[in-house]
């Protein structure tokens, strides 16, 4: 049943598959493997976040206290449009729909580049207010168990920073595709690094959606 | 010869009566099991070898070979987890009356204290035939409290005290090692442990250099650093009297209860925020950077000093926790 | 040996197809990549040993005479840094695994060469800095980079040496990658499952492993830099962190890094085992499912290195019994090769000589495994070099073993030659001996109480201490002397026939050297694995 599809797809299938059909399965099932090695990486991160939760849980509340919820409520929003438009991106690859290809994945570059500019706004924020662990620390909280709202801090910078640094990443990865869509390098037949891109793209969305709540909410005063 | 060459170690404790007696167990199991794949290998090498038996009998496996040998190690397998495990238990439950030395690893020495108020450096004199505790910390990076003879290690930490004990069965001098890494001098971290007469032991504390008990020197610190004009010995103070306080349990501002023992203590001097007593305000300030672990100790002992039941008294400005209402708060958590 | 006529005119192979220093760096053919690696980790492997040596002739005398305290605590991280993640973890993955997964799934290369080649990259990279590191001071952490010595106390290299791990993680991460994705979607018709050669699925097990447990590693390294770098609290105390969770995650990473170092080997030895008694491994599905046991399992024992570290009792006595399950599937693979000799037609070649001394050196590993699970000895023996004695029996009686059995079995494959093999009998029996005099007297000592890392010793330990220098520098002459003959017999070896053990494999299908694709024509497998009845007997040394 490839045998057509290598004839249009000429070029695009490498060396050592057999078909197209392999080669898609193998890229597919590679992106998925160096995704659940990702999901280590930040696992490593969110167990250490709440093993420290559980031992110095007042400081986590005063941590907590000085998140912007409305800046990390507006970053979720954007992330999940994102996504949404990633799909689209995705089908319009599959339908062979060249312009609006590229349309789909510059607006998701967009909400990805918005979701940067409101994270370094809070990072800024984070910095003036003096809650930069270091040398740059002057967080007025008086009686408060200073150590740990520092090591509160710590993994939030770490963790969202890795996050910034992943999705920093997927918008470079997306510059290189609209580019290559543009230039007509995608066909119904050939547009697996699209898919296999809208992979990982959702998977750094996924993560936020678990950092929101731990972030964000969790620990947030009930008022 | 056999002087320089030693194949067993001393045993000179209770516990390494026990542990020889399990490794010999492991050793006699382990080594039934090692003889018995070496000769086997060995026989089927010579018994089948090519040009003794040029075609092979082609066997596919066997389901009750495979379940033997699954099943029958497993059953040894457990009874020497059980085996280690209760000796583990002994080691992680120090006896209720045992003497108690605190011990402060720095790189790289060790200091102990014996309650009489006796210091040493590297060195730790003890008497037989009697249970001794140790709490330890460190000043600085991981170490070890490791003697051999005595079958005990322990890790000492920074930031938290860590206990064992032993029960030393026969007099005599033994080394102390330090058993984790802990940079340039690790293996210069060494030292003795003597083990003596009690009645030796008494003398050797009579000449002791009588600065006063661990207690005390606490007892002193106390007054010195203006605890004790917070911490009065009666209700009216800004910070809770800390009579009786020692190994009760602590109900914290936040509904939680914490059992007060020599961590928290410790916690609650260098870090006074974390866990706040209910019914008080976070005023107190850090004593971090300002006393060391060894002052800390004597703080910790005086506090301990202060549970003794002569000195209890009804203490009615802190809320009163019973094991009940512990269990019920945790559960509200 | 029987003569073959060696061919007029060489068969194009992928040794002969192109030339020049080119064609080796950017090649993407799996086969070339796996040469790259032969020679990186061997040039490792011998830095590694210089340290081994260095260790091994301070302890000579009871006094730290040789060199300083601090050039002693540099030489034995050295020596762990480099045997650890520069030899024992790519060993056989990313040179046999490299050379024979295509091959042996029927496959023309790995699912992706670009990737695969990266991680050579990767894996040079890290090489350097780890090479500039040694150069420029060392570093004297310990391979285990405990905290808070690492982050707040050594003043050595930390960073530096953190990065380069952290690099190398990711081309083994890459390997694990394509190990996974290439069994899964690039066996050749016919190739099932219950037809796969048992070092793929030791190999496959072993990706899992470098998958799931380095990118834990990797955040903990990335941690520990952050904390030395910035002076952030993280694992330190005294700026509220916490020093046990930096062992937790660190051994959460680092036990199962001991099961990738000793998976591999596994896999070799069933695949030697089984062709030198010319007999279907014992059990074939259990030794398989044997190597994914130990995957899992492998994850949930870390914390039994830490059972004096002041963590609490009732996960202690967890950890021991789980360490108990784990040793389960090695002891069922133990009986099974060992059944698999019984009634076979056994040749005692220069593999079968290290695969014997495998399973007999890794029973003996395996074995003082339970004495260290048991709780009370463990709190005795932990620490002291009993241990050193233990993982060394593991990982170089086992690992190290089994890595000298695939490289001199599949050596004609790789090469097209022949080694010498008086010189790989000799050899192998020189390593035997030289191991076993080296480490057997470490148990002793460590049950005697010497703790391990020590510069200097008390002098009751030096009789016992000079035995095992003497073991070491036999040991040393072992790995010498097949440096020396493999590399002879590159161009005055016999040249090989495309079987000459008369195995089973499809890599013993096609041409001794293969050809880039691997295959004349795409292979289609109608054949059980193991089955010798379609192979003729070759007479092969006895």
């Amino acid at each position: 049943m490839h045998g057509s599809t290598e004839v249009v797809a000429g070029h695009a299938l490498e060396h050592h598959f057999a078909d197209m059909g392999q080669q898609r399965a193998a890229a597919t099932l590679g992106m998925w493997v160096f995704l659940i090695t990702e999901v280590l990486f930040f696992g490593g991160m969110i167990t250490a976040y709440l093993v420290y939760r559980v031992a110095f849980y007042d400081a986590w509340k005063v941590g907590s206290e000085h998140m912007e919820f409305w800046k990390g409520t507006i970053n979720t929003v954007l992330l999940l449009c994102s996504s949404f438009t990633m799909v689209l991106a995705v089908w319009a690859s599959q339908v062979g729909k060249k312009n609006l290809l590229v349309l789909f994945l510059c607006i998701t570059m967009l909400f990805g580049i918005g979701f940067e500019a409101v994270k370094g706004v809070e990072y800024y924020n984070h910095f003036r207010e003096g809650s930069v662990p270091g040398q740059f620390w002057h967080l007025d909280i008086e009686g408060a168990d200073v150590p740990h709202v520092q090591l509160f801090f710590v993994i939030y910078f770490v963790i969202t920073g890795f996050h910034a640094l992943h999705l920093a990443i997927g918008i470079g990865i997306l510059g290189v595709l609209a580019f290559q869509a543009w230039k007509g390098k995608f066909t119904p037949y050939y547009n697996n690094p699209i898919e296999i891109t809208g992979l990982y793209w959702h998977f750094v969305d996924i993560v936020w959606i678990f950092l929101y709540p731990l972030l964000y909410l969790i620990s947030r005063k009930h008022t | 010869m056999w002087q320089d060459l030693p194949l067993w170690p001393n045993r000179a404790s209770a516990l390494a009566n026990r542990v020889d007696a399990l490794f010999i167990f492991l050793i006699a199991v382990c080594g039934f099991f090692a003889v018995m794949i070496f000769v086997l290998i060995f026989v089927f090498a010579v018994k089948y070898r090519r040009s003794k038996n040029p075609v092979p009998t082609q066997i596919e496996g066997s389901l009750i070979l495979e379940t033997t040998w699954s099943v029958v190690p497993f059953g040894v397998f457990l009874i020497m987890f059980v085996w280690g495990a209760s000796i583990y238990m002994v080691e992680a439950r120090p006896p209720k009356n045992a003497m108690e030395i605190f011990a402060v690893g720095k790189q790289w020495m060790w200091k102990f204290e014996h309650p009489e108020g006796q210091r040493e450096i590297n060195q730790l004199h003890i008497p037989v035939g009697r249970d001794v505790r140790m709490t330890m910390i460190s000043q600085d990076v991981i170490h070890s409290f490791f003697v051999p003879a005595f079958r005990i290690k322990q890790d000492v930490l920074p930031g938290r005290y860590t206990t064992t004990w032993f029960h030393a069965i026969k007099p005599g001098r033994y080394h102390l090692f330090c058993a984790e890494y802990c940079g340039t001098m690790h293996s210069g971290m060494i030292g003795e442990v003597v083990v003596m007469e009690p009645a030796t032991y008494q003398a050797w504390l009579q000449g002791g250099t009588g600065e006063g008990s661990l207690a005390s020197t606490g007892q002193k610190l106390f007054q010195q650093l203006g605890c004790s004009s917070c911490h009065r010995s009666d209700t009216q103070g800004r910070g809770p009297n800390l009579a009786g306080v020692f190994g009760k349990p602590v109900l914290l501002d936040d509904g939680r209860t914490v059992a007060a023992d020599e961590n928290y203590v410790r916690e609650s001097i260098l870090n006074p925020g974390a866990k706040v007593v209910a019914g008080f305000k976070p005023i107190m300030p850090t004593f971090d950077k300002i006393i060391n672990e060894e002052q800390l100790l004597s703080l910790v002992a005086y506090v301990k000093s202060l549970a003794q039941p002569e000195q209890r008294e009804p203490v009615s400005n802190r809320p009163a926790v019973t094991p009940h209402s512990a269990a019920a708060t945790q559960r509200k958590q | 040996m029987a003569t073959v006529a060696a061919p007029a005119v060489e068969r194009e192979n992928y040794l002969n197809t192109d030339y020049g220093i080119r064609s080796w760096l950017l090649t993407v053919d799996h086969k070339r990549i796996a040469i790259l690696y032969l020679i990186s980790i061997t040039f490792m492997f011998f830095i590694g040993g210089f340290f081994a040596t260095m260790i091994r002739l301070e302890l000579l005398t009871p006094a730290g005479d040789l060199m300083s305290s601090d050039t002693y605590n540099k030489m034995f991280t050295m020596h762990g840094v480099t045997m650890v993640w520069w030899f024992l973890i790519p060993s056989i993955p990313a040179v046999l695994g490299n050379f024979l997964v295509p091959l042996m799934v029927g496959a023309k290369d790995m699912a992706f060469p670009k990737i695969n080649l990266a991680s050579w990259y990767l894996f040079m990279i890290s090489a350097g800095l780890l090479l500039y590191v040694m150069l420029t001071g060392g570093i004297d952490t310990g391979w285990t980079f405990y905290v808070p010595f690492s982050t707040s106390y050594s003043n050595s290299h930390v960073i530096a040496a953190g990065v380069a791990v952290f690099i190398n993680g990711f081309s083994t991460i890459f390997t694990g990658l394509n190990f996974v994705v290439t069994i899964h979607r690039m066996r050749a018709p016919g190739m099932t499952w219950s037809r796969l050669p048992l070092f793929l699925w030791s190999n496959y097990a072993n990706a899992v492993i470098m998958l799931l447990a380095t990118p834990v590693l990797a955040i903990v390294l990335v941690l520990v830099a952050l904390e030395r770098a910035f002076g952030i609290g993280f694992f330190t105390p005294q700026l509220g962190g916490d020093p046990l969770l930096f062992q937790h995650l660190f051994w959460f990473y680092s036990h199962p890094a001991v099961y990738i170092m000793i998976l591999p080997s596994m896999g070799v030895v069933s695949e030697v085992v089984s062709t030198f008694c010319r007999k279907r491994i014992f059990g074939y599905a259990f030794v398989a499912l044997a190597s994914i046991a130990i995957a899992v399992l492998g994850f949930l024992v870390w914390a039994h290195h830490m059972f004096v570290s002041g963590m609490s009792a009732y996960a202690a006595m967890v950890f021991s019994l789980l360490s108990y399950c784990v040793a389960v599937p090695s002891a069922i693979k133990v009986f099974n090769w060992t059944s698999t000799m019984y009634k076979g037609s056994i040749s005692m070649a220069t593999p079968m000589l290290y695969a014997m001394g495998f399973i007999g050196l890794f029973t003996m590993g395996g074995l003082t495994g339970l004495f260290v699970a048991a709780l009370g000895v463990d709190v005795h023996v932990t620490d002291t070099y009993f241990i050193v004695a233990h993982f060394h029996y593991i990982l170089v009686g086992g690992a190290v073993m089994g890595y000298m059995a695939g490289i001199h079995f599949w050596w004609p494959k790789i090469t097209g030659r022949m080694y010498s093999e008086v010189w790989g009998k000799i050899a192998a029996g020189v390593i035997f001996i030289g191991f076993n005099l080296t480490f057997f007297p470490q148990f002793v000592l460590g049950y005697l109480g010497m703790p391990r890392r020590y510069h200097a010793y008390p002098p009751e330990f030096q009789v016992l201490n000079t035995l095992s220098t003497a073991g070491a520098s036999i040991l040393a002459v072992g790995y010498l002397l097949p440096l020396l003959y493999l590399l002879f017999s590159l161009k005055y070896g016999e040249v090989a026939t495309d079987n000459p053990w008369g195995a089973t494999g499809l890599e013993w299908r096609t041409t001794s050297p293969p050809p880039t694709a691997n295959f004349e024509e795409s292979p289609v497998v109608t054949w059980e694995a193991y089955d010798y009845s379609s192979i003729p007997e070759v007479p092969v040394a006895r």
